[in-house]
């Protein structure tokens, strides 16, 4: 039991490392400037226009901000593991899932309401469902017919968002009702895209814990026919990721809509696929298949939003932010690569073995 | 018999038309330059006193315009390459084209809409060529990769006018420009800040639009240049909210955590950023508006815009006119009787204010001006 918990540590060591670097950036960067040092981790509590308070602080920023792609990573992480592949149409599906969700609770054609004209959960339902459908969609191609998931999903990818546009009527529809801001916006003092985002990752990890599906999984991953001959039925797994993916980009999809109460179909989600495949390599997931971490994917996910806010906060302009991320992203994939892994723990060995002989 | 006498009268525009268009094909300097004197006297308010004459009393040259054509024989065939329907923006240009080019006016439109696919574009156009159109219009969805198409347009013969956007190519490869310029609309928003401030300090924030998107572009030079020449302004800080109402809620997010209390003017470069960053105030408990301590200021002036404006949420609202039509009609009119023409026409971008601020730069709103938007 300790060994095992030895090996998740050291699995998880590096991304929260990664993470950790990101964030002493700001410090460091707050300490140059003259700030206190430590203003970037300050959170408060302050009141909003209309009254309620709501906790308030950069560190709330990228825990709310983060929550689309941390909630996509959880089903990339499972579609990752299964099919070896990477399900591409995660944004566009976010898109689309919004997209029906407004165009339903405004009506077709109409931009702008205040009032619902289908009630709410109606268009939560179908927003969410119409993602599961895609997700069925994609996971039949890639289980049954054996379609390379990306090629798979690269259907829906382009399909998606157009579709999404076609049911808004390629409009931005806007549905200004106080209990549709919600998903988007603050439940007390904390705001609900955290709530949602931490609800998901509970009950993916408790599933994953305390059943055997994860197990499922990583075995169809490592070898489908070896799986299949031990009595797993890999083709209905793999469906199942890609439909829990599908769900994952359904209810982000529904928080990124809820956040700017309105379906702006063209921009919803918009190369988020690639934030949330970058979410489970930047966890230590090889994306080869098999063996998966879903924490490493989730705390990937918040690196990545580390990274966005601490560029905002030292004030990288946005035409030179796309290198610094880059080069972020460089370095965390390096510092995680199994050559250099190898160097670190070869370099330590030595200086154990020097400490020896001296003694 | 009227039919036969249209079909004849047509025919001979055809003719005229191609006649006039070869002529300015072969001596692609000459038409302009010959009209240039007398037009570039009157160039700075030439473009403003024609757009409003045409605007208000819109049948006026239109009746005018049939007169012509009954003189010169029947419809006008004109083709427009339109870019796509992705905004209500572009919605009310389409229909802009299609309520000025209308029948009645002596026009026939062939509208196609490209859904920003360049190569769909190009062959909407050569499309046009085919069926040997009189005018061609286009408004490009790339700036790059015309010359082909433009010359095989010139070897039609068919004047090509482009509107709206710019595109890399040489003037002499079409007849004439029609459009916006959006550095003016910088600097627009700026004079009306220096008008408004009088004098005061001013602490800015920029959310600026998708980068390298000529509109964002456009709009920072035309501000920064206004900017740059008053030593009491300050650009805090300038980040892209890439037009979005989502980008412009994170940007003003992370400017609030890092100019807590030092600014007190907000500049988005779209509506749908202002919305964001109108969002990201309130969830921050900072005021905003007429009403409020940062100054808002905002482009686009879409329906949404201009009621935040008139609510006095958005101190200001610089518009980006989509009413191009008349402007190019009064182009094609000209090309047509084979008078004086401009080469390049900019379409004047008026700029709005919340009730309770006058202004020399912008229109104080009202609901009767928010009422009559064609957009």
């Amino acid at each position: 039991m300790g060994k095992l918990k030895d090996i998740t540590k050291k699995r998880l060591f590096l991304p929260i490392f990664s993470m950790i670097l990101v964030i002493l950036i700001n410090v460091v960067y707050d300490i140059a400037s003259g700030n206190p040092p430590f203003s970037f981790f300050s959170i408060t509590i302050r009141p909003i226009t209309g009254g309620s308070s709501v906790l308030f602080g950069r560190l709330i920023d990228i825990l709310n901000r983060g929550s689309e792609v941390a909630i996509l990573a959880i089903g990339m992480t499972l579609v990752v593991s299964s099919s070896a592949g990477t399900d591409i149409s995660v944004g566009s599906v976010m898109s689309l899932s919004g997209g029906l969700c407004c165009m339903l609770l405004a009506g077709y054609g109409v931009t702008n309401v205040s009032e619902y004209a289908s009630p709410l959960w109606v268009g939560l339902l179908a927003g969410v469902g119409i993602a599961c459908v895609c997700g069925l969609f994609n996971g039949f191609l890639v289980a049954y017919l054996n379609i390379q998931p990306m090629v798979a999903t690269l259907i829906l990818w382009s399909a998606g968002r157009a579709i999404g546009l076609l049911l808004c009527n390629s409009q931005i529809v806007y549905v200004r009702v106080p209990s549709f801001q919600i998903f988007g916006s603050y439940v007390g003092i904390i705001p609900t895209p955290i709530i949602i985002a931490a609800v998901c990752i509970l009950i993916a990890s408790l599933v994953l814990r305390f059943t055997a599906l994860g197990t499922f999984i990583q075995g169809v991953g490592i070898n489908k026919k070896a799986a299949r001959i031990s009595g797993f039925n890999s083709s209905k797994i793999i469906l199942l990721t890609y439909v829990i993916c599908g769900l994952c980009a359904g209810i982000a999809g529904l928080v990124a809509t809820s956040r700017i109460y309105s379906a702006d179909t063209n921009n919803i989600g918009l190369n988020m696929e690639l934030d949330a495949i970058l979410a489970v390599a930047l966890g230590g997931n090889s994306l080869g298949g098999g063996k998966f971490n879903l924490a490493g994917s989730i705390i990937g996910a918040y690196t990545i939003q580390s990274v966005t806010t601490t560029l905002y906060a030292l004030g990288v302009s946005s035409a030179q932010a796309p290198v610094f991320k880059a080069i972020v992203v460089i370095l965390i994939v390096v510092i995680q690569a199994e050559p250099v892994k190898e160097y670190f723990k070869k370099m330590s060995a030595k200086k154990l073995a020097a400490k020896e002989a001296r003694s | 018999m009227l039919r036969k006498k249209l079909a004849v009268l047509f025919a001979a525009a055809m003719v005229a038309a191609t006649v006039a268009g070869c002529g300015g094909g072969d001596t692609p300097a000459a038409a302009p330059a010959e009209t240039a004197p007398a037009a570039d006297t009157a160039a700075p308010a030439e473009p403003a006193p024609k757009e409003e004459a045409a605007a208000p009393a819109e049948t006026a040259p239109a009746e005018e315009a049939a007169a012509d054509n009954a003189a010169a024989g029947g419809t006008i065939s004109v083709g427009y390459a339109q870019v796509g329907h992705e905004s209500d923006w572009r919605t009310a240009n389409t229909q802009n084209y299609q309520n000025t080019f209308t029948a009645e006016n002596g026009y026939e439109l062939q509208l196609v809409d490209c859904d920003n696919d360049n190569a769909a574009q190009l062959e909407a156009v050569r499309n046009f060529i085919g069926q040997e159109l009189d005018y061609i219009v286009i408004a490009p969805i790339e700036t790059a990769g015309w010359d082909t198409v433009l010359q095989e347009a010139k070897d039609a013969g068919i004047p090509v006018i482009i509107a709206d956007r710019e595109i890399d190519a040489d003037a002499s490869m079409y007849d004439a420009w029609v459009g916006t310029n959006t550095k003016n609309e910088g600097v627009t928003a700026g004079n009306w800040l220096a008008e408004y401030l009088d004098g005061k300090e001013a602490n800015i924030l920029v959310i600026e639009g998708t980068v390298g998107a000529s509109a964002a572009l456009g709009r920072s030079e035309g501000f920064n240049e206004v900017a740059a020449s008053h030593s009491e302004w300050k650009i805090l800080d300038s980040q892209s909210g890439d037009f979005t109402q989502a980008g412009g809620q994170e940007v003003m997010e992370s400017f609030i955590k890092s100019y807590e209390g030092q600014f007190n003017v907000v500049v988005c470069q779209n509506d749908n950023e202002a919305y964001g960053a109108m969002d990201a105030m309130d969830a921050a408990g900072i005021t905003y508006g007429v009403d409020g301590d940062v100054i808002l200021i905002s482009f686009d002036a879409t329906h949404d815009g201009l009621q935040y404006t008139l609510d006095g949420k958005i101190n200001c609202n610089v518009e980006c006119n989509p009413i191009q039509a008349d402007v190019v009609a009064s182009v094609i009119q000209a090309m047509n009787s084979g008078s004086a023409f401009e080469a390049t026409t900019l379409v004047n971008d008026e700029a709005f204010v919340a009730p309770g601020i006058t202004s020399q730069y912008a229109t104080t709103m009202t609901e009767e001006i928010l009422a009559g938007r064609a957009y």
